[in-house]
């Protein structure tokens, strides 16, 4: 019995290094599951096509059940194509890159237009350290559910007279419910003890009024989950001194931006954290946080982008395709590669290329 | 705008000099006069710190004479509010406060004393200076910078309504005119102080015709100041820079919203608001400085209040006063004593009483 149990303990002692490999993952999928799933594919724009070619590259790698049917979108389209639009309702899931919006320009942005058009109404990110990250808070563990479609973003500006603009923040009670349900649905499906509602309503006293009692009601609904408000000013100053003190936020759609960016900053850079759009029907996986952020002339020729958010918004989508298997392997895959710190992108300080990342990554997954 | 400045001219007290080309500071150029300044001393930690604030000025030899006015108990109806017509007056007057921290008094019939200051004294920009402070660590050591904010107009205008049941609108009022008065100041306040770079922070991307005005504005101004450096950085870009890296920023400019925000992430980096100074700038060159801080009502009286926001306002009243020399020796003093360590106020971790620290800075002197 020593002697058959011997090449074991080897094994077992030979990887020491790498975690353990204890997880099981115990589903029974229906007979058909593994068959491969059609997935949107958008590469974008600027560092998008960089980066969607990574997340391609690892899913061949893992032979992973996903193919992807690809559609180029440029941020200077006036609208977005109609197959497009078609290809994702057919799917029902898309994968994207970042899509430019010109500055001031008359373009408004197809970031947002997608959003709207889906009624994707819910932008998730999810910002964690990893070990591996040079960062200075501890225990940043915040999931930030913020309001997709209407808020500041609702587009609807105009000149009043020359030199005078107006911009109309629209709150609605409808999206403001649906919002803080599915931030206290999510708390609830993941084990999370507390939703925080971040506003200003001590200024903005009827937009942010209506936001907050929306929350409360659905706050009502879910006696096990701690509830508290917070203005968003004070927000941010807690996020940069305490930032434990927060688990899942739900904000409108502008303070949603500013949170989670600061968010995604503390836990780490917004190069890491994973995100996406989700609506009652069509869920679009892109960069968590700055997903309009394509990157400068400089990173795109030298191909340096940071390709871990989208490798992880990916193993989100793959989860909630239902592959939590192959989730599971990427994922800790780029945790390896991020914790051995030696393929250090342009935002870590470090001098590698996307694909000596996906490299990287490729080697590590079992 | 000739006219006005002509006006101020001939009637200026002789001792009190408006330079044309800015009507923002005040050159006490030959003045051995005292400079009379008014003293909002507040509520709570209020009066105590404010007397800090005076024993302080007082070694120093600021030539400030301080007129204090208090919140009254009733409301005013030519102010709307609680604080007197007198003492607006008094600041309209003198051109220079010092505001301690208000208690807004709960109920109706009356503005909020911070809206009636901002919309009497037509106070248009924010401006909070933020470097973190040697000898009080906190998780970012190199913090240095100013941040400008547009306080009049913006999302804050108060503009809101039902529109039917479960919609409400709320309007974000972006004017030529208040953007180009705060750009103006921004740029100016650089020049001034030396600094390099000029960031304008926005969502110009989502919110095209407004934050594009802004924008619009701030280059406008830029193109006059060829020596600064000017940038444009998206808001949310800039969060996730300044909690990575606040180094890299300098002076930012900003509407009123994210300015808000922005400002008080900055207090965050730098060990909160009890640290942190700020000043007012109204139109003609009126400056309130003000403690950010609450008006603590747990501590008030117990001589355990830190001083320090308070403190430092003053200097940056001071440095609009340009009366830079004593501005830096009040700040150094103070920064010396936080450094040393041996006097700190409860918040910053120590057990000194305030006016122990207040002995403690008066001797760095």
């Amino acid at each position: 019995m020593a002697r058959r149990s011997l090449p074991n303990l080897i094994k077992r002692l030979s990887l020491t290094a790498a975690p353990p490999r204890s997880r099981t993952i115990t589903y029974m999928p229906r007979p058909g599951d593994g068959t491969p799933r059609a997935v949107t594919l958008i590469p974008g724009d600027g560092i998008g096509p960089l980066v969607t070619n990574a997340v391609e590259q690892v899913m061949e790698a893992m032979h992973a059940p996903v193919y992807f049917e690809r559609y180029e979108v440029h941020g200077n389209m006036k609208v977005f194509p109609a197959e497009v639009v078609e290809s994702i309702r057919r799917n029902k899931v898309c994968l994207k890159g970042g899509l430019i919006t010109p500055v001031g320009g008359g373009v408004s942005s197809l970031n947002v237009h997608l959003r709207k058009e889906l009624d994707l109404y819910a932008a998730l990110v999810n910002c964690r350290n990893m070990p591996g990250l040079p960062i200075r808070h501890e225990k940043v563990d915040i999931v930030v559910v913020r309001e997709n479609t209407e808020g500041e973003y609702a587009g609807l500006e105009h000149e009043v007279v020359p030199g005078v603009v107006e911009s109309l923040k629209v709150i609605t009670k409808h999206c403001s419910e649906r919002i803080a349900e599915y931030a206290f649905e999510y708390a609830y499906l993941n084990n999370r003890k507390k939703v925080t509602a971040v506003h200003k309503a001590n200024i903005m006293k009827l937009a942010d009024g209506l936001f907050l009692e929306s929350c409360r009601e659905v706050a009502e609904r879910y006696p096990a989950i701690a509830y508290n408000e917070i203005i968003v000013d004070n927000c941010c100053m807690q996020l940069v001194s305490r930032p434990e003190q927060f688990d899942v936020m739900v904000t409108p759609n502008l303070y949603g931006n500013l949170v989670a960016n600061t968010a995604a900053g503390i836990a780490g850079g917004t190069g890491f954290m994973p995100g996406g759009n989700v609506g009652a029907d069509y869920a679009v996986f892109e960069q968590g946080t700055s997903a309009g952020n394509v990157g400068n002339d400089k990173i795109i020729a030298e191909k340096k982008a940071n390709p871990v958010a989208l490798l992880l918004s990916s193993a989100m989508m793959l989860r909630h395709l239902q592959f939590p298997s192959f989730a599971d392997r990427l994922e800790t895959a780029v945790g390896r590669v991020i914790a051995e710190g030696k393929c250090l992108t342009k935002d870590l300080g470090g001098d590698s290329t996307t694909q000596q990342v996906v490299d990287a990554v490729i080697a590590n997954i079992d | 705008m000739a006219f006005q400045l002509l006006r101020r001219a001939l009637t200026s007290r002789p001792d009190q000099i408006i330079s044309s080309p800015s009507a923002f500071s005040a050159v006490r150029a030959f003045s051995s006069a005292p400079i009379t300044a008014t003293l909002f001393p507040g509520d709570g930690i209020g009066p105590e710190i404010a007397e800090a604030v005076k024993q302080i000025f007082r070694e120093a030899e600021v030539p400030i004479e301080w007129e204090e006015h208090y919140v009254g108990t009733e409301v005013d109806p030519r102010t709307q509010s609680f604080l007197t017509w007198e003492s607006l007056e008094s600041v309209r007057r003198n051109r220079v406060g010092l505001k301690g921290p208000m208690a807004t008094p709960i109920g109706k019939g009356h503005r909020s004393l911070n809206l009636t200051l901002r919309k009497e004294l037509n106070l248009y920009a924010n401006v909070r200076p933020c470097y973190s402070l040697p000898g009080y660590k906190t998780l970012y050591d190199d913090v240095n910078l100013i941040t400008i904010r547009e306080n009049t107009e913006g999302e804050y205008s108060g503009l809101e309504h039902q529109v039917v049941r479960g919609v409400v609108e709320s309007l974000k009022i972006i004017t030529r005119q208040a953007s180009l008065r705060v750009a103006e100041y921004a740029f100016h306040y650089a020049k001034a102080h030396g600094r390099e770079r000029v960031s304008a922070i926005h969502k110009a991307n989502i919110m095209q015709k407004t934050d594009g005005l802004f924008l619009k504005c701030c280059r406008e101004v830029a193109e006059k100041y060829p020596e600064i450096t000017y940038e444009e950085v998206v808001i949310d870009n800039c969060c996730m820079m300044l909690v990575k890296n606040p180094a890299l920023f300098d002076v930012l400019v900003m509407p009123n919203l994210y300015g808000d925000i922005i400002s008080d992430l900055c207090a965050g980096l730098i060990g909160g608001l009890g640290l942190t100074p700020s000043c007012n700038i109204g139109e003609g060159g009126i400056a309130l400085a003000e403690a950010v801080h609450g008006s603590a009502p747990d501590i008030a009286g117990k001589n355990l209040a830190n001083p320090t926001a308070l403190l430092l306002s003053g200097v940056s009243m001071l440095r609009h006063l340009e009366l830079h020399d004593k501005a830096d020796r009040i700040q150094n003093a103070v920064l010396d004593t936080i450094a040393e360590g041996k006097y700190r106020t409860a918040d910053l971790g120590g057990k000194s009483t305030t006016s122990d620290f207040t002995k403690a800075i008066c001797d760095h002197l």
